[in-house]
């Protein structure tokens, strides 16, 4: 069946380049390391922050519009199954313990990390950010940019993080490519299908 | 069909409309044209004179002093020399409010002490050369004479017109006339006045110091006749602007003046005034505007074509060779690195500049201030991150070991010039004890007779050798970990500024989750070769 739809595919990956052109360009400015340029990497954060904030409002609109955010509602039911299936099961081929339905296709764990991304991570990159934008102009009583720079710092690590937890928990499917290609085509077959 | 049309729609979701907007991010937003807000000046070179001064008969009467000329300007330009009167080119001093709770003062050349000749006063024969007067060769002169004021210094337009060394602003007479300095030909130079051009200006403001680009560094002869990458406005391939067409003038008072010698925020030349404050046709850029000022960007070196003076150390001044004779040593560069009259320099060319905070006031070391730091600061630009009036600026640094009183604790000034030996001054007698005590006896003020030398420094503002618009600094100049602001750390400057400790817990974390998910991946794929 259809898991994602176009909106969800579409949000996705785009937030998926944003995110890592945010980062990269992010890095640079930091003087991580050189890439683009010091010049150019500043205009493409500064324009990847808005088309990134243009994407979170649409895509919350859309959650609440058409009921997905139930599905980044937290619970604690399967959560220790879930945590158990990752540190053992996984290892002895055992099932998921979450079922994906439509309306409640990620795992007690994802829940937890993907809304944090979305009420906490990205809410604090993008204030934080836009204070760094725009902290000079003078209603924007700002003594010092420093902890703004340090809170958008550790914002940015913290994604770092996660990037490449997520990168390595999409291989964790029913097989290697199963989360992947979901993710490109929208559709999966679900366990629910397969007893069928 | 129907997987057709999912490929075409996934196609369309997950590659086309992110790629769309990644691209238009690239294309619209990652590059910045080359523009510039156009600037609409109006220009010494486009001035017509009204009159032709040979016309005039007055001009025509045989002058016997240069206070005859004087004369003759004045009685059809009446009430000019009020004008001009009131201004610090002819007082050498401006009342000022000194910055903090310094108070009221009044300074100028004519009573601050500096770290070159340490100071003017009292060195009038040579110095006063300078002033736009005749005759300020001692206390005696008199400042209310309007016959006093030398015009011709300013508006000779036939470059032939030249002050004397040594005579206080006079020009040669018939007793005194040499080759370089012959008598000036009055009607001529009278009948050819106009207003002031870059050498007009120059022959004081260039040569400050004793000599080419000494004080200054960014003001120098080349500005003469000079390339667009020496300076953009002044160069003779652009615009060749003079000195008036940014410092512009109402009734002879001219806008302007470096902090060496003044302290408060008016009366001054800024670029916007030009160029407006959002000149770059680009929001990031122009923002820039509120913290930085547009020299450190536009001025990237000073000193671009002859050396400037960096640093002078007098505790080595009055050494004599075998004779008996004061003598000279140059660098390889053919500057002079020692003079017995002066001490060990240090000169350089295509210098970078050093940057402060600085809010357009500047304190000063009066003669009655005592030491209480050292280096001393000969003048202190005043500013701050946490100050939203400041703006990080150029400045030259101009390092010194000079003269103090070790007992009453001062900065002392000599008497350097005298035309003849036996005066005491220092450059003809070379007793620095004699000129040390002649020098504060000029001023009223008391010598202990206990004297050694301190570090000083004094700061100079850099406001010309405005560079081409590619030679401008470049983000990473200051954006990057030692960067040219590296010492001006009271802020946190993007690109410049992190904090280790987060820094290395968040990479320690990082390769954390990589061993850990290559770790659990490794175990995946051997439980998976076991079952089989």
């Amino acid at each position: 069946m259809e898991l994602y739809s176009k909106f969800e595919r579409f949000w996705h990956w785009t937030q998926a380049v944003l995110v890592i052109l945010l980062g990269v360009t992010g890095f640079e400015i930091h003087s991580s390391f050189q890439l683009f340029g010091f010049e150019l990497a500043v205009r493409l954060h500064s324009a990847a922050a808005w088309a990134f904030l243009i994407l979170i409002v649409v895509a919350i609109f859309w959650l609440f519009v058409t009921g997905q955010y139930k599905n980044f509602v937290p619970t604690s039911e399967n959560l220790k199954a879930q945590i158990n299936y990752y540190l053992s099961g996984i290892f002895k081929n055992a099932a998921h313990p979450t079922h994906k339905t439509k309306l409640s296709k990620l795992n007690p764990l994802q829940r937890i990390v993907y809304l944090a991304l979305i009420i906490l991570v990205f809410p604090v990159q993008l204030i934080s950010g836009f204070l760094y934008m725009y902290y000079h102009y003078p209603k924007i009583h700002l003594a010092s940019l420093e902890y703004v720079a340090l809170i958008h710092v550790i914002g940015a690590f913290l994604l770092v993080i996660f990037l490449i937890v997520h990168l390595y928990l999409i291989t964790t499917g029913a097989k290697v490519w199963t989360n992947l290609w979901a993710m490109i085509t929208g559709y999966e077959e679900l366990e629910t299908e397969k007893k069928k | 069909m129907k997987s057709i049309k999912s490929f075409l729609v996934s196609l369309i979701v997950v590659v086309l409309l992110p790629g769309v907007i990644v691209y238009t991010i690239f294309v619209y937003y990652g590059s910045r044209e080359q523009q510039h807000v156009p600037v609409h000046a109006e220009l010494r070179a486009d001035h017509i004179s009204s009159v032709d001064h040979s016309q005039f008969e007055v001009l025509q009467q045989e002058f016997k002093t240069p206070q005859d000329v004087t004369a003759a300007c004045i009685s059809c330009h009446n009430g000019r020399d009020e004008e001009i009167m009131a201004t610090a080119h002819w007082k050498w001093e401006r009342d000022v409010t000194l910055p903090g709770d310094r108070g009221e003062a009044t300074i100028g050349k004519k009573n601050l002490l500096n770290n070159f000749c340490t100071g003017a006063i009292g060195n009038n024969g040579s110095c006063m050369r300078c002033h736009i007067g005749y005759g300020w060769k001692d206390k005696s002169f008199d400042f209310s004479d309007p016959k006093n004021v030398d015009c011709l210094v300013c508006h000779d337009l036939t470059q032939t017109y030249k002050k004397k060394k040594g005579e206080a602003g006079f020009p040669s007479t018939a007793e005194n006339a040499t080759a370089d300095f012959p008598v000036p030909d009055y009607n001529l130079v009278a009948q050819s006045v106009g207003l002031p051009d870059k050498n007009n200006c120059g022959i004081c403001h260039f040569y400050g110091g004793g000599g080419n680009n000494v004080k200054h560094g960014d003001l120098e002869e080349a500005l003469l006749d000079c390339s667009f990458d020496v300076d953009v406005h002044m160069s003779s391939d652009s615009l060749n602007m003079a000195c008036i067409d940014c410092h512009r003038t109402e009734q002879h008072n001219i806008t302007g003046k470096l902090y060496s010698v003044s302290a408060m925020n008016k009366n001054r030349v800024l670029c916007e005034q030009c160029h407006t404050d959002k000149p770059h046709m680009d929001q990031i850029l122009d923002q820039h505007y509120s913290k930085v000022a547009c020299q450190t960007c536009h001025i990237p070196t000073y000193a671009k074509v002859n050396a400037t003076k960096l640093y002078w150390d007098w505790s080595s001044a009055g050494k004599l060779d075998e004779e008996g004779e004061p003598f000279l040593e140059s660098d390889g560069y053919g500057n002079h690195n020692y003079l017995s009259i002066k001490g060990n320099f240090i000169w350089d060319d295509h210098v970078t500049p050093e940057y402060y905070w600085f809010n357009g006031t500047a304190d000063h070391i009066l003669i009655d201030d005592t030491i209480s730091e050292i280096p001393v600061k000969i003048n202190t630009l005043m500013g701050s991150y946490k100050d939203s009036t400041s703006r990080i600026w150029p400045v030259k640094v101009h390092r010194g070991k000079q003269i103090y009183d070790t007992e009453y604790k001062n900065l002392i000034t000599m008497k350097l010039w005298a035309a003849e030996t036996g005066e005491g001054a220092f450059w003809k007698d070379f007793n620095l004890y004699t000129a040390a005590s002649l020098g504060m006896d000029y001023i009223d003020k008391p010598f202990s007779g206990k004297y050694d030398f301190v570090k000083t420094e004094a700061y100079w503002p850099l406001n010309h050798m405005v560079s081409p618009k590619d030679q401008a600094l470049t983000c990473t100049e200051c954006h990057s970990r030692e960067g040219r602001l590296a010492n001006l750390n009271d802020f946190y400057l993007p690109g410049r500024d992190h904090m280790p400790v987060v820094e290395q817990g968040a990479i320690w974390l990082i390769i954390l989750s990589i061993v850990g998910v290559v770790g659990h991946g490794l175990l995946r794929v051997i439980a998976s070769i076991k079952r089989k």
